[in-house]
């Protein structure tokens, strides 16, 4: 459906991606994962065309860069944050959105309808939260009911609440048979997102494998910060140290090295050998 | 999950996704302080222009509309361009920075499409602006008495706005160049300084000083459009271009009647040609 092929982008003498490779099947959920500067954007904005490229994009059968509008017809893009368009309100962004794919009204309300917007339909862009400001991105991404979705960051600027209904919300999306194509780079969500992970460094493909692989076939480390009942952090770090865990103690409690996805290692470790834990901190 | 086979649709610019960007942009200047200061401040200067105007008009060298009219000549060739300017200017680089211009071109929207319906809905709002203006001091001058000209006072009103347009097409110009739109409004407030005072004084009094043709003197005046534009202003509601010395007899003499309809003409190619270069910067340039 979607085939990348040897993508690579310059921005003057400086490459931000090179020799990118991907195939997308249809209903297919892929992550293009990795640090800040890494290229992820920049793959995105070539799909739909924002930057010129070398290389080849085809998007169901048609090369993007010959037939933009008709790629870009089959797509909808969710930006990282909806920060322009300030003075208008949520109804009249989504109308000028359905205005530039020929969508009726009606259809501004269905969409408003299915995320949850309607009752702030009338409130400006500017008033909005950042999670409400992200549904409203998804709801505009909607409006042609696309085939292909691309998500860029959109979770990277919400809150823990607003968070937690953006992913519900993805969730929904991923299940619906649309393509996805989401950048991110917190690990945690992938596993719930995607059933790929393209890891991306320096412009570069790293790996590409399941969402459960991926700490592992990156040696992704975490550390835990454990604050133990009691004062007891020198026997905790003891009993980690047994474990064979890298662990150090610092003024509060003990830091201790774990697999990005396999914290509850450490913790079982220290619950086996009887020790309380008051509470827990993830460090990156 | 079935193959998806996209069919390819025309990359022509369509009108009605032209007219939709339009009409959003044209929204947009409404709802903006900066577009309401600016028709404030030239329809107020205006009205007191025609308001001033008139009491003399029996000791001036024009009738009641003509008077008016030379009044806001001078008015509209300083803050004309400057509106112009300036809106264009802000167009295209506000929108690159605030990420508006990826969002609209998430869509399946052309860049002809985009850049058009800017340019068409920041021409409109302009048009809002001048003829508002214009309008007003018009119906002050006619509730005072006056009537005569009021052909040559369309006509000026007419050519203000095509300056107004003139000067959006080169602000627009330079926010396909700028990275920022503060860089834009610096660089366009530095055209103005240039087509307003340079132009006119500098270049002017040069080409007297360094004793350039007649034909060439003239040719100097209209290759700046501010110029083009008082001039053809004049021209509308006074017949002469005295103020231009013996270029201005050479060009009478030259062309007679048909001097008014060129000197329009230069001026409506003044409309155009930024507003072509900046299509042709902003469809064939890089990335958004």
């Amino acid at each position: 459906m979607i085939e990348i092929t040897s993508l690579t982008k310059r921005y003057g003498a400086i490459e931000v991606v090179s020799e990118f490779d991907l195939d997308v099947s249809p209903g297919e959920s892929v992550a293009l994962w990795g640090p800040n500067g890494a290229g992820k954007t920049t793959v995105v904005r070539c799909l739909l065309g924002l930057v010129t490229y070398e290389g080849s994009i085809t998007v169901g059968g048609l090369d993007a860069a010959e037939h933009g509008k008709a790629v870009r017809g089959a797509m909808g893009y969710v930006p990282q944050e909806l920060s322009f368009y300030d003075d208008m309100t949520v109804y009249e962004l989504l109308d000028y959105s359905a205005s530039l794919r020929f969508l009726s009204p009606q259809r501004v309300d269905e969409v408003c309808e299915t995320v949850h917007l309607t009752d702030h339909a009338d409130k400006r862009v500017r008033e909005l939260s950042g999670g409400l400001k992200q549904r409203l991105g998804i709801a505009s991404a909607l409006l042609p009911d696309p085939p292909i979705l691309l998500l860029d960051e959109p979770t990277s600027n919400l809150d823990a609440r607003a968070r937690e209904s953006a992913i519900s919300l993805l969730e929904d999306l991923r299940h619906s048979g649309r393509t996805l194509i989401i950048t991110s780079h917190h690990i945690e969500e992938m596993a719930m997102l995607v059933d790929r992970v393209v890891a991306m460094e320096a412009g570069r493909i790293q790996v590409i494998c399941g969402p459960s692989d991926l700490a592992d076939e990156l040696g992704l480390k975490a550390w835990l910060h454990v604050i133990m009942n009691n004062g007891d952090s020198a026997t905790a770090l003891q009993v980690l140290h047994e474990q064979g865990f890298a662990a150090r103690m610092n003024s509060r409690g003990v830091l201790v090295e774990v697999s990005a996805q396999g914290k509850g290692e450490a913790v079982a470790a220290l619950q086996e050998a009887g020790l309380s834990i008051r509470d827990l901190e993830v460090w990156r | 999950m079935t193959s998806l086979q996209l069919e390819a649709i025309s990359e022509r610019a369509q009108p009605s996704l032209i007219a939709a960007i339009a009409k959003k942009e044209i929204a947009e200047a409404f709802r903006s302080k900066w577009f309401w200061m600016w028709t404030l401040a030239f329809a107020g200067l205006a009205v007191f222009m025609a308001t001033v105007a008139l009491p003399g008009s029996q000791v001036a060298e024009f009738g009641s509309f003509g008077r008016t009219a030379a009044s806001l000549v001078a008015l509209a060739q300083i803050i004309v361009p400057l509106m112009g300017l300036t809106l264009g200017a802000s167009s295209i680089a506000g929108q690159r920075e605030s990420g508006a211009l990826r969002f609209l071109l998430s869509h399946p929207v052309s860049r002809s499409e985009a850049f058009l319906g800017t340019y068409v809905g920041l021409a409109a709002a302009l048009a809002a602006t001048v003829f508002g203006g214009f309008g007003l001091a018009g119906l002050i001058t006619v509730v005072q008495g006056g009537g005569a000209d009021a052909g040559s006072f369309v006509r000026i009103a007419v050519l203000s706005w095509l300056l107004a347009v003139s000067m959006l097409g080169f602000g627009m110009l330079v926010s396909t160049f700028a990275r920022t739109a503060s860089a834009a409004l610096g660089i366009a407030v530095f055209v103005w300084l240039l087509f307003t005072f340079v132009g006119d004084l500098g270049v002017m009094g040069s080409a007297l000083a360094t004793r350039v043709p007649t034909w060439g003197l003239l040719a100097t005046a209209v290759v700046n459009p501010v110029e083009a534009f008082r001039l053809a202003s004049l021209t509308a509601f006074s017949g002469s271009l005295d103020v231009l010395g013996p270029a201005g007899r050479y060009a009478v003499d030259t062309f007679g009647d048909q001097l008014g309809w060129m000197l329009f003409a230069t001026v409506a190619l003044w409309a155009v040609i930024p507003v072509v270069l900046a299509w042709f910067r902003f469809t064939r340039g890089g990335d958004v």
